[in-house]
C-alpha cells in the first residue's frame, strides 16, 4: 500500500520532501491522474456522509444507542474503496486483464453462494451473502466489474492484437454467453435492479467494442423480448410487480406501495431552492421516506440541501461521466474503451434509475446511488471502478 | 487498418462513443429538469404537503362555561362522570365485528347485549333511536354513568374490552338548584351535525368532531360564547406516529360564562306555584263545558321592570334537561316529542300564544285616549251591546251605568270598550273602510310590540297576531277556498261561519271590531309580549326587549361583557295617560277584579297593579291571564284552559310576589325572608381559578297554609268578583 499516500490528496504538504517532489514530476503518476473524476467523486463521498449521518442518526433501530454508526461504517467503507482504487491503480487494468478469470470465476461463484441457504433477503430482494458481526456482501456489484472486464478481454483480444478492427460474431457470442451467466443468476435471487444495470453494462460494452449494428440492435430487442417474457413467467416477485404497478399509477395505494415514491418526492418537493438545512428536513427526521440512507439517500439531499444540493450531485456525476467518457474516447487500446465504457453504462444507468426513481420518473428498484448511499459492497465496487478509469489514463504499462 | 485514426480505434467506436456521452448528458439533464419542476415549480405545494405530514393534531376539547343565575349560582354546569365509550373503527376491525367485547362490556356495565349493541350502530332512514349519529370515526358513548369499580374492570382488563375506553369527562349537568328547573330557558345540547361541521369551517370559532351544539333556549343563544375554543396541540411526528418535537401549541380556552338574571329561587318559586295552581285549576268544574278544568298548559314570566330582565320564566308542562346528556334515549325522545307528549320542550311564555282577554283592554284604554277620548269622560257601562241584532254581553251580563275609561280597566267592563271600537269603526268607514282609516285600535296594538317579536334573548320565539284589515286580508286569501267548499247557508254553526267567511272574510266587520277591542277573536299574544307591555306601563314607557343573559364572563371572570338592556320602543301614550292607567290598575288589584286576590296587601309599602283576563276560545275552555306589577317587577301568568284570570291565576302570582318581598299571608313584611326585595344589581363574582362566589340555596319549600283560608279561596268568588 506504498502508493496509497502517494495519491491521497493530503499528498499536499507545506514541506516538499524527495519523495513528494518525486510524485509531482512533470510525468509522473500523481501528475497523469485524472484529477476531475477523483475530485468528483471524493466530493460524492463527503456529501453522501453527511446525507447518510442525517438519514440514520435519529433511526434507532438501525443505530441504536450509537447515532454514529452509520456514519463510522460508511467513512470505513469510503476509506476501504479509496484503498481499492489505489490498490487497482497500482496493479493496472492490464495487469488484471490477466486475472480476469480467476476474478470472474470468484465473482460468479458468490452470486451463486446467494442462491443457497447462505444468501440472506434483505429489503425484498434476495442478493446478500452474510458474514456475520454486521457485514454482508451484495456479489451483484462485483460481478458487475467482472462482466466488464470479462467481455472487454474477450472483445478487445483480437482488435489490440492488430488482426481485426472489430470483434467477429463468434467473439461477440462468446462474450455474451460470458456476460449471461451471472445475469441469470441475479435474475433468479431475483435481483432486478441488478439486471437491468448489467444489460445497460452489455448494451455500453458491445456499443464500444465495435461489434456490428446487429448485434446491437438484436440485443435491444432481446432485451424488450425478454423482459417480456419475464414479466409473462411470473419469475418477478409480487413486490417487484407492485411496484412497477405503483410507478405508473402513482395514487395506488399511497399507504402501501406508493408510500415510497410519494414520501421520496414529497421530501425533494418540499427542499425548494436552498433545502430545510442539514439535520433539518422534517421528512428525513421523521423517517417517512424508508430506505433512506441506502436507495432513497437523495431525497435527503434534495430535501435538506434543496435544488443547490441536488443539483450539485448531478453536476459532479456529470463531471464524473463526461471526464469518464473522454477516458474511453482517448484511451489508445480497445480494451480500456470498452471497460470505460462499461463503467459510464454503469454508473450514467445506476444513477439515473436511482434519482429517477425518487423523483418518480422510474420505476422503484433496489439500486445504491454511486458513492452517496450507504452499503460496502457498492462503495468498493465504485471505487475499483475509480481505479480502474485512472489506471486507463495513466496508460501505465504492464507492472512486473 | 489504414483507417485506424492514432487512438486504435475505428470510427464507428468513435462514433458511438460520442452518442454514449449524449445519451449520459441527455440522462442527467432529464433528472435535472426533474428535479427542477419537483422542487422549484412545485415545492411550495409539497412542503404543505410536508407539513401535513409530520404534524399531528390532539385535540383538547373546551370546557363548556357555566349558566349562572343572577347570584352565581350555577343552573347549568358541567360534571366529571366516567364515560365508557367505544371505537367502532377497533370493533369492525374484529372478526365478530366487537359483539362479543361489546357483550362482555354489557355485562359489567349491567345492561343487555342489545342495549349495548344498538347504542353504537349508526344512524340510518331505517334504524330507529337509539343509535348514533355522530361520526363513526369518534368514540361512541356508552354510558356517562359509570361507576369508578366498573370503569376499572374495563380498564385493568384491556385486552378484553379492546377499543373501549372509561375516561373521566366532563358532563353537561343541570344541578336544578332549588329545586328549580328552568328546562326551556337553560335548552339542551346535542352533537354537532356534519353540516354545522361544513358551515362553521372557515369561521373563528368552527366545530370539532366531538362537540356538543345548544339546540334551543340559552344553550343556543350563547353558544358561541359558552363554547370556547379548542386547544389544538400540533405535535411533530416520525413516520410512526412517534412524537419527535412540538411544533405549536394553541391551548383550549374554556367557554365562557353566562351570569342570567334568573333568580334560583324565584325561578323554583315560579314553577312551584304555577305548577300548583294548574293542579288546583283541573279540581275546579267548568259550568261550560260541564267538566274539570284541563289546565294543559301554563306559562309565568317575572321581568325586572327599569331593565327589561327576566327573574324567572316557567313553562309547564316540563322536562328534565338532564334527559338530553350523553345522548338520549329513544323512550325519552318519544315522551319528549311525541304526540301524546303534550310538548314540554316548548317554551310557553315565548312559544305559547293565546288571546289575552282582558289584559288587553290597556290597549284600547290607550287607543281610545288618542283617539281623542278622554280618558276621565263619562261612558256609559249596560250589560249588553248590540251591533244590528248581534247581542255582545258584558260578563256575567253586569252593568255599571256611566263610568270612566280608568273605571272601565278596573271593573273590567267590556261595553265600553265595544262602543268605542264600534263607533271608531264606523269613523273608519265601516263595511266600506275609507282609504286613509285611522285604525287608531289596530295602529296602538301594533305600538305597544304586538304582532312581533320582543327580541328577547331565546330562540324560536313567535309573533302573536294583531288581526287588523292587511291581516284579514291575507288570511282569507290563504283561506277562503276551504271556506267556500265548507260554507253552508243555513247548515250548522261552523257551516254557518264557513260561509259567512266566504263571503266577506276579507273585510273588516263589526263584529270583529268589537270583539277585537276586548282581545277576543283572532288576537294572539304571548306572555312575553304582555309582560314587555306591562313592565313598559310600569317604568314609564320604553319596551324593552326582554333578556335572561345579563353579563357574559370569561371563565377566569377577568373580562366582563354586560349585556345591556335594549328597548324596541315608547309605549304611544303621555306622562298623563300613563298615570291614568297606572292608577286605574292599582284599583284593580285594591277594588277591581283582582282585589279578592291581594287582601292584606301592603299597597301603601307595596303598591301593587293587576289586570285579568278570561279569554274565551271556541271549542275549548277559557284561558286564564293575570298581569300584575310593582315598581320593579311585573309578573303575567296564563293558563290555557284554566278558567278566569284571578280565579285560577291570581293566588300563584300572588305568592310569587310574597316569595319575593318576603310578605306572609296576611301581608306582613319580613326582609329576613325575602328572596329579591330588589333586583338584583352586582354581578357574582368570578375568581381567576374559575371558582364562583355563590351562595347555597335550599330547594324552595312553600309554607303549610293556614287552614282556615283554604276552603274559602276554593270555594269561589267573593261577591265583587265580577268579570276578568
Amino acid at each position: 500500500m506504498a502508493g496509497n499516500n502517494g495519491f491521497s490528496v493530503s499528498g499536499y504538504g507545506p514541506e516538499r520532501s524527495s519523495m513528494a517532489s518525486r510524485v509531482f514530476a512533470r510525468d509522473s503518476l500523481v501528475r497523469r491522474l485524472d484529477w476531475p473524476i477523483l475530485f468528483a467523486a471524493i466530493a460524492l463521498s463527503v456529501i453522501g456522509t453527511a446525507l447518510v449521518y442525517s438519514a440514520t442518526r435519529n433511526r434507532t433501530e438501525l443505530v441504536g444507542d450509537d447515532q454514529y454508526a452509520f456514519l463510522i461504517k460508511h467513512i470505513m467503507n469510503t476509506g476501504i474503496g479509496i484503498a481499492l482504487m489505489a490498490g487497482t491503480i497500482w496493479l493496472g487494468h492490464r495487469t488484471l486483464r490477466t486475472a480476469v478469470p480467476i476474478l470472474y470465476g470468484i465473482s460468479v461463484f458468490l452470486v451463486l453462494l446467494v442462491l443457497t441457504p447462505l444468501g440472506a433477503t434483505i429489503n425484498g430482494a434476495h442478493a446478500w451473502i452474510v458474514l456475520g458481526g454486521g457485514f454482508s456482501l451484495q456479489p451483484s456489484e462485483f460481478v458487475k466489474i467482472t462482466i466488464i472486464l470479462g467481455m472487454a478481454m474477450l472483445l478487445a483480444a483480437r482488435v489490440d492484437a492488430g488482426d481485426r478492427d472489430h470483434p467477429d460474431h463468434r467473439t461477440v457470442l462468446q462474450a455474451l454467453g460470458l456476460a449471461a451467466v451471472p445475469i441469470v443468476i441475479v435474475l433468479l435471487m431475483p435481483d432486478l435492479g441488478s439486471v437491468m444495470v448489467m444489460a445497460m453494462i452489455v448494451l455500453g460494452v458491445l456499443l464500444a467494442s465495435g461489434a456490428s449494428n446487429r448485434w446491437v440492435f438484436g440485443l435491444l430487442g432481446t432485451g424488450a423480448a425478454g423482459a417480456i417474457a419475464v414479466w409473462q413467467l411470473g419469475v418477478l416477485d409480487d413486490y417487484q410487480i407492485a411496484r412497477f404497478a405503483a410507478f405508473a399509477n402513482p395514487a395506488l395505494d399511497p399507504a402501501g406501495v406508493g408510500y415510497n415514491t410519494n414520501q421520496a418526492r414529497i421530501a425533494i418537493g418540499s427542499g425548494g431552492l436552498t433545502g430545510t438545512g442539514l439535520f433539518k428536513g422534517s421528512q428525513t427526521t421523521g423517517q417517512f421516506v424508508p430506505e433512506q440512507q441506502t436507495d432513497f439517500v437523495f431525497t435527503v439531499a434534495g430535501e435538506e440541501l434543496g435544488f443547490a444540493g441536488a443539483g450539485l450531485i448531478l453536476l459532479l456525476l456529470g463531471v464524473f461521466l463526461w471526464r469518464a467518457c473522454r477516458i474511453a474516447r482517448e484511451t489508445t487500446e480497445l480494451y480500456g474503451t470498452i471497460v470505460a465504457a462499461g463503467i459510464i453504462a454503469w454508473f450514467a444507468f445506476q444513477s439515473f434509475e436511482n434519482i429517477g426513481m425518487t423523483l418518480g420518473i422510474m420505476p422503484v428498484a433496489g439500486l445504491p446511488l454511486p458513492f452517496v448511499s450507504y452499503g460496502g459492497s457498492s462503495m468498493f465496487a465504485v471505487w475499483v471502478a475509480v481505479g480502474l478509469l485512472q489506471s486507463i489514463k495513466v496508460q501505465r504499462p504492464m507492472s512486473a | 487498418m489504414t483507417n485506424i485514426p492514432e487512438t486504435g480505434r475505428t470510427p464507428r467506436v468513435q462514433i458511438r462513443l460520442i452518442v454514449i456521452q449524449i445519451l449520459v448528458l441527455s440522462l442527467l439533464l432529464t433528472l435535472g429538469g426533474r428535479l427542477w419542476y419537483l422542487q422549484i415549480r412545485n415545492g411550495e405545494e409539497y412542503a404543505e404537503e410536508a407539513s401535513g405530514n409530520h404534524v399531528q393534531q390532539v385535540v383538547d376539547p373546551a370546557v363548556r362555561g357555566s349558566i349562572l343565575d343572577a347570584r352565581g349560582v350555577p343552573i347549568a354546569d358541567n360534571e366529571t362522570r366516567l364515560v365508557v365509550s367505544a371505537s367502532r373503527t377497533d370493533l369492525m376491525k374484529m372478526k365478530d365485528d366487537g359483539k362479543a367485547a361489546l357483550a362482555k362490556l354489557a355485562d359489567v356495565l349491567g345492561m343487555t347485549a342489545k342495549e349495548v349493541s344498538d347504542k353504537v350502530r349508526l344512524c340510518d332512514s331505517k334504524t330507529p333511536q337509539p343509535c348514533w349519529n355522530g361520526s363513526p370515526y369518534q368514540p361512541i358513548p356508552i354510558t356517562d354513568e359509570a361507576s369508578p369499580k366498573q370503569a376499572l374492570q374495563i380498564r385493568e382488563r384491556a385486552e378484553d374490552f379492546p377499543g373501549i375506553t372509561a375516561e373521566p369527562t366532563a358532563v353537561r349537568r343541570y344541578a336544578a338548584p332549588g329545586k328549580s328547573n328552568t328546562a326551556q330557558v337553560l335548552g339542551y345540547l346535542s352533537p354537532v351535525t356534519d353540516e354545522e361541521i361544513k358551515k362553521a369551517e372557515n369561521t373563528d370559532s368552527p366545530f370539532l368532531r366531538s362537540d356538543q351544539v345548544g339546540r334551543s333556549g340559552l344553550e343556543r343563544t350563547y353558544d358561541a360564547q359558552l363554547r370556547g375554543k379548542a386547544g389544538v396541540t400540533r405535535y411533530e411526528v416520525d413516520n410512526l406516529g412517534r412524537v419527535i418535537g412540538k411544533a405549536k401549541d394553541d391551548p383550549a380556552q374554556p367557554g365562557a360564562n353566562v351570569v342570567t338574571s334568573i333568580d334560583a329561587r324565584v325561578q323554583a318559586l315560579s314553577e312551584y306555584w304555577l305548577n300548583d295552581a294548574m293542579k288546583k285549576a283541573r279540581q275546579e268544574f267548568d259550568k261550560n263545558t260541564n267538566e274539570n278544568y284541563k289546565a294543559d298548559a301554563g306559562a309565568v314570566v317575572v321581568m325586572e321592570n327599569k331593565t327589561g330582565r327576566i327573574v324567572s320564566m316557567a313553562s309547564n308542562p316540563t322536562y328534565d334537561p338532564n334527559a338530553w346528556v350523553g345522548g338520549i334515549s329513544g323512550k325519552d325522545y318519544t315522551q319528549l316529542t311525541g304526540k301524546k307528549s303534550n310538548y314540554p320542550l316548548l317554551n310557553r311564555a315565548i312559544q305559547g300564544q293565546a288571546a289575552p282577554g282582558s289584559i288587553f283592554k290597556v290597549i284600547p284604554t290607550t287607543a281610545a285616549v288618542n283617539a281623542g277620548y278622554d280618558f276621565n269622560g263619562s261612558y256609559p257601562c249596560p250589560s249588553s251591546y248590540s251591533i244590528g241584532g248581534q247581542v255582545f254581553k258584558n260578563f256575567e251580563s253586569q252593568g255599571h251605568g256611566s263610568i270612566t275609561l280608568g273605571q272601565a280597566l278596573e271593573v273590567s267592563c267590556d261595553t265600553v270598550f265595544y262602543k268605542l271600537s264600534h263607533d271608531q269603526w264606523a269613523k273608519d268607514g265601516g263595511n266600506k273602510p275609507k282609504k286613509d282609516a285611522k285604525d287608531w285600535f289596530y295602529k296602538t296594538a301594533h305600538q305597544f310590540g304586538l304582532g312581533k317579536e320582543t327580541g328577547i334573548d331565546l330562540p324560536n320565539e313567535v309573533t302573536g297576531r294583531v288581526p287588523d284589515r292587511q291581516w284579514k286580508k291575507d288570511y282569507w286569501k290563504a283561506n277562503k277556498d276551504g271556506w267556500c267548499k265548507q260554507g253552508k247557508k243555513g247548515g250548522d254553526y261552523v257551516e254557518k261561519i264557513a260561509y259567512e267567511n266566504c263571503l266577506e272574510g276579507m273585510k273588516m266587520r263589526a263584529g270583529d271590531s268589537v270583539n277585537y277591542s276586548i282581545g277576543q277573536g283572532d288576537t294572539l299574544v304571548t306572555p312575553i309580549q304582555m309582560a314587555t307591555i306591562y313592565s313598559a306601563i310600569a317604568n314609564g314607557g320604553t319596551l324593552y326587549n326582554p333578556t335572561v343573559g345579563k353579563a357574559i364572563v370569561s371563565a377566569d371572570g377577568k373580562q366582563v361583557q354586560e349585556i345591556k338592556p335594549k328597548s324596541h320602543g315608547k309605549l304611544p301614550m303621555d306622562e298623563k295617560t300613563r298615570a291614568d292607567i297606572d292608577g286605574a290598575l292599582a284599583d284593580v288589584a285594591t277594588k277591581g277584579t283582582a282585589a279578592w286576590r291581594f287582601g292584606g296587601w301592603p299597597q301603601d309599602k307595596i303598591p301593587m297593579h293587576a289586570k285579568t283576563g278570561t279569554a274565551e276560545v271556541h271549542g275549548k275552555q277559557t284561558t286564564s291571564w293575570f298581569a300584575t306589577y310593582t315598581k320593579d317587577y311585573s309578573i303575567v301568568m296564563t293558563i290555557s284552559q284554566g278558567g278566569t284570570g284571578s280565579g285560577a291565576s291570581g293566588p300563584a302570582v300572588r305568592k310569587i310576589y310574597d316569595g319575593i318581598y318576603g310578605l306572609d299571608e296576611d301581608g306582613k313584611q319580613n326582609l329576613k325572608k325575602a328572596l329579591l326585595p330588589e333586583p338584583q344589581k352586582n354581578l357574582p363574582k368570578i375568581e381567576k381559578d374559575g371558582s364562583i362566589d355563590s351562595p347555597k340555596i335550599k330547594p324552595y319549600k312553600p309554607e303549610a297554609p293556614k287552614p282556615a283560608e283554604q276552603p274559602q279561596e276554593l270555594a269561589g268568588a267573593p261577591a265583587n268578583w265580577r268579570r276578568d
